[in-house]
């Protein structure tokens, strides 16, 4: 690192001007990272946060995908999973989105019935037909506090509890028990009887046949992480969030990548000269990728660091800000990874470099 | 201790044929000795210097360096024979940009794994040599062309070659600037005991090498004492081999 050390001070302005542009698009990805964590957490939390390994939906028609919004399970298709054998629990999960009001606050609530007592709420133990569990900020929402009331879609039901973060397509929650969702959710036209839920949360075990129970109920059977994709919402807000970052990263990789080409073709002089007088390819290239090493680290280390301060003065505010070492690490980690890559490649240069041009006039 | 060319003979390709840069060239550089070798253009004066420098392999004939014969050597292994056996003194003075005149000749010791502990003090000796000292923390745009190419053959000096080659080392110099760079190499050439080849086109200064070798199209004349031409021995030239504590000529300073 003997002249890569005093390169990186001699052209310093050089260095700058690149660790500059990294330092903002780490900054950018950061705030990205974190925004996309936090607006997915809005999204999915309420699923994510389940106690089930799998969600039987309704199987869907020709061409559908499963969609949380379109599903409705029978009692019948309940039952059969609830009696099918390597099942553990089979609990019936009611989604809506309704509108719940508590004095002269109104807020856009998903409303979760389940059975009371089950353990797919928190504190499913205080739900009952008149009783609700709302999350964090729902209460926040509605102004209201254990023992308030509040109008769920004009039902009238009391808060027994506050508890958990639980949020659903962007709406916070607020559980209330089977029966009462049953009577807020509108029934579903092509089915004769009522709807009982709409979906089966589901605990398996080794022993189950989740395809076979599948076509006997008429369901179809997907992991509670595969589900969020059922999210209309989901899908299409995650899918251009990370699209946006993927492009961060290949942006980075190859202005990094177009930068040390640059570079390398500016010193492939100095380069030929040091081989000439006896430095190996190996020792070169090795201190070459750690100058970019260097500049890619700082850099990513400063531009990260911005982003979890911008990310720590939002949270809290409306904006839906996730700081984990999860948001802000893995993007760094990705950057500096990407980033050596492209360094790498145009680095690679230098073992072509002839000592032979070292020799005569013209450099 | 010294260089051996034998029977090389190099070819570029040229069109459909090839071109014979070198033709059946054999040489003998002692140790401590001084060899001009001086061609009209385009006569394989640099080629001689290239294969010499092992940066080119012959097509046929061998060159040995210290004793050590570099046919069939891996690009390794005669990296790793330039970095300890030969010095290189190129055209331009080729000085790194970001580095000071001292840190040249570091990074010289540095490739060679002294530490740094041992390199600075080496590297204020040879720029002494060279009457650099005041200039050691200047970096190649702060010095001029002459001071440039003192550091150029400080820097091959650094890791104690036993084979110094120079290429046309006064072709960006004036007349007075490029005696006196003449009159160092043939100093530190006995000095250091170094087996020396020159490279040159311009027939002046050279009264105080050993030899002169002539090249012509790639085909080495006979070797002729360089000191029978010479008019006088230059002053403050120390018979070979004397040691290390040398007063600086006065031609040094002229630079
Ligand atoms: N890389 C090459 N490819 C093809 N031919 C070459 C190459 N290098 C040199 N030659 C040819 O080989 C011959 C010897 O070239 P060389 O550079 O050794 O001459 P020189 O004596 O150093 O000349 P000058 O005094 O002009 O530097 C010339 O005819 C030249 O055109
Ligand atoms: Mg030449």
């Amino acid at each position: 690192m003997f002249v890569a050390w005093r390169d990186l001070r001699f052209a310093k302005g050089r260095f700058a001007l690149m660790g500059t542009v990294i330092v903002l698009i780490t900054l950018l990805v950061g705030l990205l990272s974190g925004l996309t964590a936090g607006l997915g957490q809005q999204n999915v939390s309420a699923i994510t946060g389940l106690s089930a390994d799998g969600i039987a939906f309704d199987e869907p028609g020709d061409g559908e995908d499963l969609s949380y919004s379109n599903s409705t399970v029978t009692r019948d298709q309940w039952r059969r999973w609830a009696e099918a054998p390597g099942v553990t629990g089979a609990e019936p999960l009611g989604i809506a989105t309704t509108k719940a009001t508590a004095g002269k606050a109104s807020a856009g609530v998903s409303a979760f019935g389940v059975q009371p007592g089950s353990s797919l709420a928190p504190g499913g133990t205080r739900i009952g037909d008149d009783a609700a569990v709302l999350s964090t900020a729902a209460a926040e929402e509605l102004g209201t506090r254990r023992g308030d009331t509040l109008s769920l879609a004009g039902h009238e039901l009391t808060v027994s509890a506050v508890r958990g973060e639980a949020s659903f397509s962007h709406t916070p929650v607020v559980y209330t028990s089977l029966r009462t969702w049953q009577r807020i959710a509108p029934p579903a036209a092509e089915k004769t009887d009522a709807p009982t839920a709409t979906v089966v949360a589901l605990r398996t075990d080794s022993g189950a046949d989740v395809q076979a129970v599948d076509q006997q109920a008429g369901t179809r059977t997907v992991s509670r992480d595969d589900s969020l994709s059922a999210i209309g919402s989901y899908t299409s807000e995650n899918g251009s969030l990370q699209l946006m970052r993927g492009f961060l990263f290949a942006i980075s990789a190859l202005v990094i990548g177009a930068f040390f080409t640059v570079w390398t073709i500016q010193r492939s002089g100095d380069v030929a000269v040091l081989k000439a007088l006896g430095a190996s390819t190996g020792n070169l290239l090795r201190d070459a990728l750690g100058q970019a090493v260097v500049l890619l680290t700082g850099g990513t280390l400063i531009g990260t660091t911005l982003a979890a301060a911008v990310g720590a003065a939002v949270s809290g505010s409306a904006v839906p800000f996730s700081l984990t070492p999860a948001t802000v690490l893995v993007p760094a980690a990705v950057m500096i990874a990407l980033g050596a890559l492209g360094a790498a490649l145009s680095i690679r240069r230098i073992t072509s470099v002839d000592p032979l041009t070292a020799l005569g006039s013209a450099r | 201790m010294s260089l051996h060319l034998n029977d090389v003979t190099l070819t570029y390709p040229d069109g459909d044929g090839r071109l014979t840069a070198l033709d059946r060239v054999s040489m003998h550089v002692p140790e401590g000795s001084l060899t001009a070798v001086v061609g009209p253009s385009g006569s394989g004066k640099s080629s001689l210097l290239a294969v010499a420098a092992t940066l080119i392999t012959p097509d046929s004939g061998t060159v040995t360096v210290d004793g050590t014969t570099t046919a069939g050597m891996g690009r390794g292994a005669l990296t790793e024979l330039r970095r300890h056996k030969i010095g290189i003194v190129f055209q331009q003075p080729n000085l790194l940009p970001s580095l000071t005149a001292a840190e040249q000749l570091q990074v010289m010791a540095q490739l060679d794994g002294r530490s740094p502990g041992k390199a600075r003090p080496r590297a204020r000796e040879l720029l002494d040599a060279v009457g650099l000292v005041d200039q050691a923390d200047r970096r190649p745009h702060q010095l001029s062309g002459g001071q440039r190419q003192r550091v150029n053959i400080a820097r091959a000096l650094v890791n104690e070659p036993t084979v110094l080659l120079i290429d046309e080392p006064t072709s960006a110099l004036d007349h007075e600037r490029g005696a006196a760079v003449i009159d160092l190499i043939t100093r530190l050439t006995h000095r250091q005991a170094t087996a020396t080849v020159l490279v040159t086109h311009d027939r002046a200064h050279l009264g105080a090498v050993d030899r002169i070798v002539e090249v012509q199209d790639g085909c080495l004349g006979a070797p002729r004492p360089g000191r029978l031409t010479a008019p006088r021995r230059p002053p403050g030239l120390p018979p070979p081999g004397s040691g290390p504590a040398q007063p600086r000529g006065p031609r040094a300073e002229v630079l």
